[in-house]
C-alpha cells in the first residue's frame, strides 16, 4: 500500500512539496495563455495555433474572488467520512495567471472567516480517503 | 425575406417526479401540440428531437424515438444535443428545414425521466475528464450557484432576502399553472428555514430535477397563412453561440477560468441575448416578458442583466420594485420558471418558448401578462452551451 498522506488525488496536478506547493499548470510558448489542469496540446485561444507548452507552477497566492461550502455529502467520486464534515470552497484569483481556479478551504476554516478579496494561499491536505489535495487557506503573515 | 418561422401549436406534459419512461411524457406533449396547431401527426415533415443522456440508446435518438412512438410517416428525422440548450438547438434544426425550403412543418420535442438526487458524473476513473475531476475533488453543481450568488453580495450588496424574495415570486407566479410541479406559495421565513446547501443558497434557493415534456408545431410563414394562422406568433431569433475565449467565470464542470493574459475576459451569458437581440433586430426596450433559467434565485438577477434589463448591480432594485412580476412592466418567469418546475433538461428550453407563446396569445389565464408582444428566453448549461430566443407577434 502507498504511504496514505503521498499519494495525490490527481496524478500531477500539483507539486507535493508540503511547505511551498504549487497547482501544476502549461503555458503556451506562442501567446503567454496559462492553462489548468496542465493537459493541453493545442492552444485554445482562437487567434493562437500554439502546439508548444512548458509545464509552470502556477501562483500559490491569490484573492478570494467568491466562496461557498458543501453542507452535504457530495455523490461518488467524492469520498467522505461518516458522518460526513461540511468545508469551505474558495473560487481564487490569480493576478499574474488572469484565472480564477476552485478548491477546497483548509479544513475547520468555515465561510464565516472568509471574504470575498482576501488573500490566501495553497496548501495540501489530505481529503477524508487519505489522497492529498490542494486547498486553499488563509496566507499566512 | 423574413427568416422568421410561426409557432403553430405548444404542448406540454406535466413536470413532476412521475418516474414513468420519458417516450410517454413526449407522446403526451407532441399530441397536445399537434392538436393545438390543427395539424395531422401524417402532416409533419420533419420531427426534430433534443437528446436526453439518462434513458439509454432511445434517449440518444430522440428524434427517431418519439417518430416511432407517434407512428413511423416517412418524416425526416434529427436529434440534437447541447445540453441545456438541446431544445433551441432541436428548434434550430427545424427553421434551417424550413428556411431552406426542405420543409413545411416540423415537430420539435424534448422530454426527460430524472433520477432522484445530486446530478452525478458517469462512472468509473477519468481524471482527463472535467466534470469527473471537479466530483472527485467534491465540487458539485451547488457550489458554482453558490458562488455567483456570494459574488453578487459582495459587488452589488445583494441580500439573502433579494434571494428568497425571487423564490416567493415565482412561487406566486406558478401557482396556478397547471404543468407546474410545485405549486405552493412560499414566504421568504420559508426559504431562510430551508436546509443550507452551499452557503449562501439554501434548498428553496435551488432549483430540483423533474420529469417533464415540451412539444412545438413550427412551419414556414405561407404555411401558416394556408393553415389559417397568419397571426400565430413567430420566433424572431434563436442564438445558441458559444462562448468567447477567454472566460470571464469559472463554469460548470471546469475547476478554473481560461487565463485572460494574452486576451479580455467575456462574459458567456450576456453574449447569448446579445445575438439573439441583434438577429431579430430589437432591445432590450422592446421585451413584454422573459423566462429565463432560474437554476438558483440568485441567477435570475444575474440572467436580468445579462439581457440588459438594467446595468450590473440593479437587478435587486428591479425585483424589490416589482418590476419582474406579473403586473410590473417587464414580469421575469410569469410560468413560475424552474423554481416551480424543477429542470427536465431537453424538454426545458422548450417549455419556456411555451410559455410564451401562451403569453403572446393571451392564453395563460390567472398569469397573463397583459399585452405582451415579445417576449425572451435564456438558459445556459455545460460545456459552453447556451440559448437565447425570441418570439413575437
Amino acid at each position: 500500500m502507498d504511504a496514505p498522506f503521498s499519494t495525490p488525488v490527481l496524478e500531477g496536478w500539483f507539486t507535493l512539496d508540503q511547505r511551498e506547493p504549487h497547482l501544476l499548470g502549461a503555458r503556451c510558448a506562442s501567446c503567454g495563455t496559462y492553462y489548468f489542469p496542465k493537459a493541453i496540446k493545442f492552444c485554445r485561444h482562437p487567434d493562437c495555433a500554439g502546439e508548444t507548452f512548458e509545464e509552470v507552477r502556477l501562483s500559490r497566492q491569490g484573492r478570494i474572488w467568491s466562496y461557498t461550502n458543501a453542507v452535504y455529502k457530495p455523490p461518488e467520486p467524492y469520498v467522505a467520512n461518516e458522518p460526513f464534515v461540511p468545508y469551505a470552497i474558495a473560487a481564487v484569483e490569480l493576478e499574474k495567471e488572469r484565472m480564477i481556479v476552485l478548491g477546497q478551504v483548509a479544513a475547520g476554516i468555515g465561510v464565516d472567516s472568509l471574504r470575498v478579496g482576501m488573500e490566501v494561499e495553497l496548501a495540501l491536505e489530505p481529503l477524508d480517503d487519505g489522497k492529498l489535495c490542494w486547498k486553499w487557506r488563509p496566507a499566512q503573515p | 425575406m423574413s427568416k422568421d418561422i410561426a409557432i403553430l401549436g405548444v404542448g406540454m406534459h406535466p413536470w413532476g417526479k412521475w418516474g414513468r419512461n420519458f417516450v410517454e411524457y413526449g407522446v403526451v406533449a407532441a399530441r397536445a401540440a399537434l392538436a393545438d396547431a390543427g395539424v395531422k401527426w401524417r402532416d409533419v415533415q420533419f420531427v426534430s428531437g433534443a437528446a436526453t443522456m439518462r434513458n439509454g440508446y432511445p434517449g440518444y435518438v430522440a428524434g427517431a424515438t418519439f417518430a416511432q412512438a407517434l407512428g413511423w410517416q416517412g418524416a425526416q428525422v434529427n436529434t440534437s444535443y447541447a445540453a441545456c440548450a438541446s431544445g433551441s438547438q432541436a428548434l434550430a434544426a427545424a427553421r434551417s428545414k424550413i428556411l431552406a425550403g426542405e420543409c413545411e412543418v416540423a415537430l420539435v420535442i424534448g422530454a426527460d425521466t430524472t433520477p432522484k438526487g445530486f446530478l452525478a458524473p458517469q462512472k468509473g476513473e477519468r481524471p482527463d475528464d472535467p466534470d469527473w475531476a471537479r466530483f472527485r475533488i467534491g465540487i458539485t453543481n451547488p457550489t458554482y450557484f453558490a458562488l455567483y450568488a456570494r459574488r453578487r453580495m459582495a459587488l452589488y450588496g445583494d441580500t439573502l432576502d433579494d434571494f428568497a424574495q425571487v423564490k416567493v415570486k415565482n412561487a406566486e407566479h406558478g401557482f396556478d399553472n397547471p404543468n407546474a410541479r410545485y405549486r405552493k406559495k412560499f414566504s421568504a421565513q420559508d426559504v431562510a428555514a430551508s436546509a443550507m446547501v452551499a452557503d449562501p443558497l439554501r434548498l428553496m434557493d435551488i432549483c430540483a430535477t423533474s420529469d417533464g415534456a415540451a412539444a412545438l408545431i413550427v412551419s414556414s410563414l405561407d404555411y401558416a397563412r394556408r393553415a389559417g394562422k397568419p397571426d400565430a406568433p413567430r420566433v424572431a431569433a434563436i442564438s445558441t453561440v458559444t462562448p468567447s475565449f477567454a472566460t470571464d467565470t469559472v463554469e460548470m464542470p471546469d475547476l478554473a477560468t481560461d487565463s485572460a493574459v494574452a486576451a479580455e475576459p467575456q462574459r458567456f451569458r450576456a453574449a447569448l441575448p446579445r445575438k439573439a437581440y441583434e438577429e431579430a433586430g430589437i432591445g432590450p426596450e422592446d421585451v413584454s416578458l422573459a423566462e429565463v433559467y432560474d437554476l438558483s434565485t440568485a441567477l435570475e438577477l444575474d440572467w436580468m442583466e445579462d439581457l440588459q434589463f438594467c446595468p450590473p448591480g440593479e437587478a435587486a432594485r428591479l425585483l424589490r420594485e416589482g418590476v419582474t412580476r406579473i403586473g410590473g412592466r417587464l414580469p421575469v418567469n410569469p410560468s413560475g420558471g424552474l423554481a416551480c418546475f424543477g429542470e427536465a433538461v431537453p424538454a426545458q428550453a422548450l417549455a419556456q418558448v411555451c410559455e410564451l407563446t401562451w403569453q403572446l396569445r393571451g392564453q395563460s389565464g390567472s398569469r397573463q401578462v397583459q399585452g405582451a408582444k415579445v417576449g425572451i428566453t435564456a438558459n445556459q448549461g455545460l460545456f459552453g452551451h447556451g440559448s437565447s430566443v425570441i418570439v413575437k407577434r
